[in-house]
């Protein structure tokens, strides 16, 4: 049976891991290139790098690190952050990257989701959509789409925008909870739900994640089928291994 | 140490499998020229991209391909590159791939969510070199929504169920297939291409 995949995603900017991060046996807190092989050890199913450098000029950093991460690593991992087009992500493909993921810059040219798809293969474009709970009819919950890092509204229906995604190609769904992200509170099983029973794309679910039972929750009720996240793992608050343990318990396949 | 070629015949991540045969134990080259597939001593096919430009990006070697393969140098698939051996494949189309493995490439059924994505079982059906020291129900690294359908079943090493069941590793002589990735598969996919790596010494 598929397994449900565990995927941390690290945050960089300028080529070294930001966003609290903290190991006591890590001997260079930050290194990419550590924290990869870390969390390989550690069991991890898949990573997510985030690159959150703001200055465009700085790319040659980030290739660098895509190199020098897949250079370590025998599972797959995903690069995300700023990518704007077809030589963005054959350049990121070719430094060892399994897939990208496109955000803001799929929102704006839909159509870059096919000829992406179409030239590298449906599996390695992940959407990636910033999803933030709006007012609808009574009863009836819908989320808007956010662009540029979450900044910006864009009036698009987050089903209908990953449904369009998947008849463009996507092979992926990153599917983020503004609304939860950060709070640790557990992921918006709604949303993640509404999602999965839309289309017919595998779908990891992010933001929220603060215990086990998240995890559980959003693979047994959101029908996710990987669970993104950030904070619990870095913070080795509960490491990889014992999540699955529990998952295990409960009758979900994991990969152990 | 053998020199493995890993066909560069499209665009798409192959430092990672050339790292992967390199902890394997061999040197690995990545080329698609013909006097660079008559001086490696075992052939990778890689899994990017589509069916059909996968097919025109050989073309050029194809006759220098078939060559070396009929004439005995071990040759792995993996993932499209695995369909590519085959006859056929009915991915956005009909198109004739190698034909050194008769079968054809279809799509897995709609009634489970595509790409299949992640790690899955791979269940090995019969004794094989390539296979050798991984246990039947070890999980590898699968990202694709076509499999096999083999003509000769006795080709299977091992299969793998996600909507119908598939050969998820294949054998025929010197020719070998994965439907998953190796180098993306942790400590049993890089044995494996050790497995690979050792025929290709022999």
């Amino acid at each position: 049976m598929l397994a449900k995949r565990i995927i941390p995603c690290l945050d960089v900017k300028d080529g070294k891991v930001v966003k609290g991060v903290k190991f006591e046996n890590l001997r260079v807190e930050g290194d990419p290139v550590e924290l990869a092989s870390y969390y390989e050890e550690s069991m991890a199913d898949e990573l997510v790098f985030l690159d959150i450098t703001a200055s465009k000029e700085k790319r040659k950093i980030l290739i660098d690190v895509v190199e020098k991460v897949a250079d370590v690593l025998t599972i797959p991992f995903t690069v995300g952050g700023g990518i704007g087009d077809l030589g963005m992500i054959q350049e990121l493909l070719c430094a060892g990257a399994d897939k990208v993921s496109l955000n803001t810059a799929a929102v704006r040219d839909p159509e870059l989701i096919r000829v992406a798809s179409d030239r590298f293969g449906s599996q390695c474009i992940v959407i990636a959509i910033d999803a933030k709970r709006a007012w609808g009819a009574p009863g009836r919950p819908r989320w808007e789409v956010y662009i540029e890092g979450g900044s910006k509204g864009t009036g698009l229906d987050a089903i209908e925008w990953a449904k369009r995604a998947e008849g463009l190609g996507a092979g992926e769904i990153l599917l983020t909870s503004m609304d939860k992200d950060g709070t640790q509170e557990g992921y918006d099983i709604e949303l993640t739900r509404a999602i999965c029973e839309a289309v017919n794309l595998p779908v990891i679910a992010s933001g929220g994640a603060g215990a086990p039972e998240h995890i559980l929750e959003v693979f047994e009720r959101g029908l996710a089928d990987a669970a993104l996240a950030a904070s619990i793992f870095h913070r080795n608050i509960h490491p990889i291994m014992e999540v699955k343990r529990f998952l295990a318990s409960r009758g979900i396949p994991v990969r152990m | 140490m053998p020199t493995i070629l890993v066909a560069n015949y499209g665009v798409g991540n192959l430092r990672s499998l050339r790292r992967g045969l390199e902890r394997a134990g061999a040197r690995a080259a990545i080329g698609l020229g013909p006097e660079e597939l008559e001086a490696a001593d075992g052939i990778v096919l890689p899994g990017v991209g589509a069916f059909r430009a996968a097919m025109e990006g050989l073309g050029a070697i194809r006759e220098a391909l078939m060559e070396q393969v009929e004439a005995g140098k071990p040759l792995l698939g993996i993932c499209l590159g695995m369909q590519l051996l085959l006859s056929k494949s009915y991915e956005n189309g009909v198109w004739d791939g190698l034909g050194l493995v008769r079968g054809e490439a279809t799509k897995l059924p709609g009634s489970v969510k595509l790409p299949h994505m992640g790690w899955d079982e791979v269940i090995i059906t019969r004794d094989s070199e390539i296979a050798e020291g991984i246990p039947s129900g070890a999980l590898m690294y699968f990202a694709h929504s076509y499999a096999p359908e083999l003509s000769d079943g006795s080709v299977e090493v091992a299969h793998t169920d996600y909507g119908r069941k598939f050969a998820s590793i294949i054998e025929r002589g010197n020719i070998f297939g994965t439907q998953f990735h190796p180098e993306k598969s942790g400590g049993p996919g890089i044995g494996l291409l050790r497995n690979f790596v050792s025929i290709v010494k022999r």
